[in-house]
């Protein structure tokens, strides 16, 4: 399953204060970690809210509310997508994080839909002659 | 945290940490077979002790000590592996905890790579290979891997004892081999994970919430193996062309569960976070050069159709030059009839109509109702709709497929009536 991993906005982080080499360093070494684990789908920090915009829906009204927002807490500072197995192993992954603030802070782990996304498939014949190059297979190309 | 929360902690480490606690301790003890009775062991460890003394700091430092401790424990017992047991105790009394994590982090690439090219050893059955990967790579249990495969579980549980005492007996050694020799036994591993990544993809029947879970496994060790072999074009090949495939896993089922075919899918729906990934390999892979191999060949035949935003901006001719490099590479007349379909939307039906033709006389073809039912739609499209029709009915009773019988056959009915 996809999750998504919310590291949350903190005082400092909203203040635009940039982290330290060594906090650098130790999050290299743990997205480096995660790298190599093969769970990591991408990942990016976020600029303070300072620079985003929020647009407000009201019936076909839009009101556009420039930042900074007040409620520090429940913003987002940054984000990583992730394939893992279970939440609970996503929440081991994120015991292993580095604190990535300077002060207290929190991560929120969150599932992507998708599950029933999925379906039986259907191409059963395609896979017994030639099993490596069937993938690609005549089916998909073929058929059209 | 309750008994069952550290339960479901216990075994979320087990996934994260078990291949590399394998891995580790095969090193140790050059035997998987017995590395993995030791892993085990310590998982029991920790699911009597954790509950009540809490997860450790470091889990995976905990389940490796109390693992080697048994290894020592065993040698001791067995005077015959003396010599051994000299080397375990002398390194494990001489490394100090933290020292011993480093240790473990060192190595443990390499300890990784050793252990998935023992799992996918050429003395052991292509079953055994995926069984034996799934079990201590992807820390599936013997239970998930039999569910997956559709085969009952004391199958499984005998392959992998058996793929366990065959490795012992051949006394495979527990290196990394260099050059030509390392690209040769890759490709055994390549091989197995696009096996298990097709029994997600094109799954038949049964657990269908299984299946997609071990594309999942598949591409996660795929990802893997690309770090551990970094160097290696063919493995970026593979996990590029998993990426794209898997792109577009939810776009090729219909809403009751019919197949959706990749000129007719939502491309709205497919990931682009997985395109991205995939494209990305498949440029990994090309930039370290030399000659394409065919999974490099086959990542940049479905990299053409995740470029394309609609199916008529597909750059056909591209996939036809593709398909020429992947048949000369590979001489399989399937690759040679998948060129044909490219070189038809390139160049029209005819072009395609006279590969197809040249094929009509290979054997291995024989029997295969891609071949009358590819040679219908050229024909159909050329307005020869008499002998379409006998094509496709030559198809229809070529097919095991009930839905693909059905679909064949209306095609045939449709070229009865003027177009």
């Amino acid at each position: 399953m996809k999750v998504m991993v919310l590291v949350k906005a903190t005082k400092d982080s909203e203040a635009g204060v940039m982290p330290s080499t060594e906090m650098l360093t130790e999050m290299g070494k743990y997205n480096e970690e995660l790298v190599k684990a093969g769970i990591m789908l991408a990942g990016e920090g976020l600029h303070p809210s300072s620079k985003a915009a929020r647009v407000r829906f009201s019936g076909t009204r839009r009101t556009v509310i420039d930042g900074p927002f007040t409620e520090t807490k429940e913003l987002i500072a940054g984000f990583w997508m992730w394939q893992v197995k279970s939440m609970q192993e996503a929440i081991e992954w994120v015991k292993r994080c580095p604190n990535p603030m300077l002060t207290d802070s929190e991560i929120e782990i969150r599932q992507v839909f998708e599950a029933d996304d999925f379906g039986p498939e259907l191409t059963p014949e395609l896979r017994e002659a030639e099993e490596r190059l069937r993938a690609e297979s005549a089916a998909k190309a073929a058929k059209k | 945290m309750t008994a069952t929360e550290t339960q479901r902690a216990i075994h979320a480490v087990w996934r994260i940490e078990s291949a590399r606690l394998i891995a580790g301790l095969t090193r140790f003890v050059r035997d998987v077979g017995l590395a993995e009775e030791l892993a085990q062991d310590a998982l029991v460890a920790a699911l009597e002790q954790w509950p009540e003394s809490g997860v450790p700091d470091k889990p995976g430092a905990w389940l490796m000590a109390t693992a080697k401790r048994r290894a020592i424990d065993l040698f001791r017992r067995n005077k015959l592996l003396e010599r051994k047991h000299e080397e375990l105790g002398h390194e494990l009394e001489t490394e100090r905890t933290p020292d011993l994590e480093t240790a473990i982090d060192n190595d443990v690439g390499d300890d990784l790579l050793r252990l998935m090219l023992i799992a996918c050893h050429p003395v052991l059955s292509t079953e055994a290979r995926v069984a034996l990967t799934l079990r201590l790579l992807g820390s599936l249990t013997t239970e998930e891997i039999a569910r997956a495969f559709l085969v009952p579980e004391p199958t499984v549980a005998q392959r992998i004892v058996r793929a366990k005492r065959t490795l012992s007996e051949a006394h495979i050694p527990f290196e990394v081999p260099r050059g030509e020799e390392l690209a040769a036994r890759l490709s055994s591993v390549l091989e197995v994970l696009y096996l298990i990544f097709n029994e997600g993809y094109s799954a038949t029947a049964g657990d269908d919430w299984v299946r997609p879970a071990l594309c999942e496994d598949a591409l996660r060790l795929g990802r893997i193996l690309a770090e551990l072999a970094p160097e290696e074009p063919e493995v970026h090949g593979l996990v590029a062309l998993m990426e794209l495939q898997a792109s577009r896993l939810r776009a090729r089922v219909g809403p009751s569960g019919e197949p959706v075919l990749l000129m007719e899918q939502n491309r709205a729906r497919w990931d682009r976070i997985l395109i991205r990934r995939g494209l990305s390999a498949l440029e990994r892979a090309e930039k370290l050069g030399g000659e394409r191999g065919p999974y490099v060949l086959q990542a940049a035949i479905a990299a053409c159709h995740a470029r394309a935003l609609t199916p008529e901006q597909t750059d056909w001719a591209r996939i036809a030059a593709l398909y020429a490099e992947l048949a000369e590479l590979t001489s399989s007349p399937v690759v040679e009839l998948n060129r044909a379909v490219a070189v038809s939307m390139a160049s029209g039906p005819a072009a395609g109509l006279e590969l197809v033709d040249a094929l009509a006389s290979e054997r291995v073809l024989e029997g295969y109702h891609l071949l009358p039912s590819v040679r219908g739609d050229l024909l159909a499209k050329l307005g020869r709709l008499d002998e379409a029709r006998a094509e496709f009915e030559r198809a229809a009773s070529l097919t095991r497929n009930a839905r693909e019988r059905q679909l064949l056959l209306e095609r045939a009915a449709a070229c009865r009536k003027p177009l």
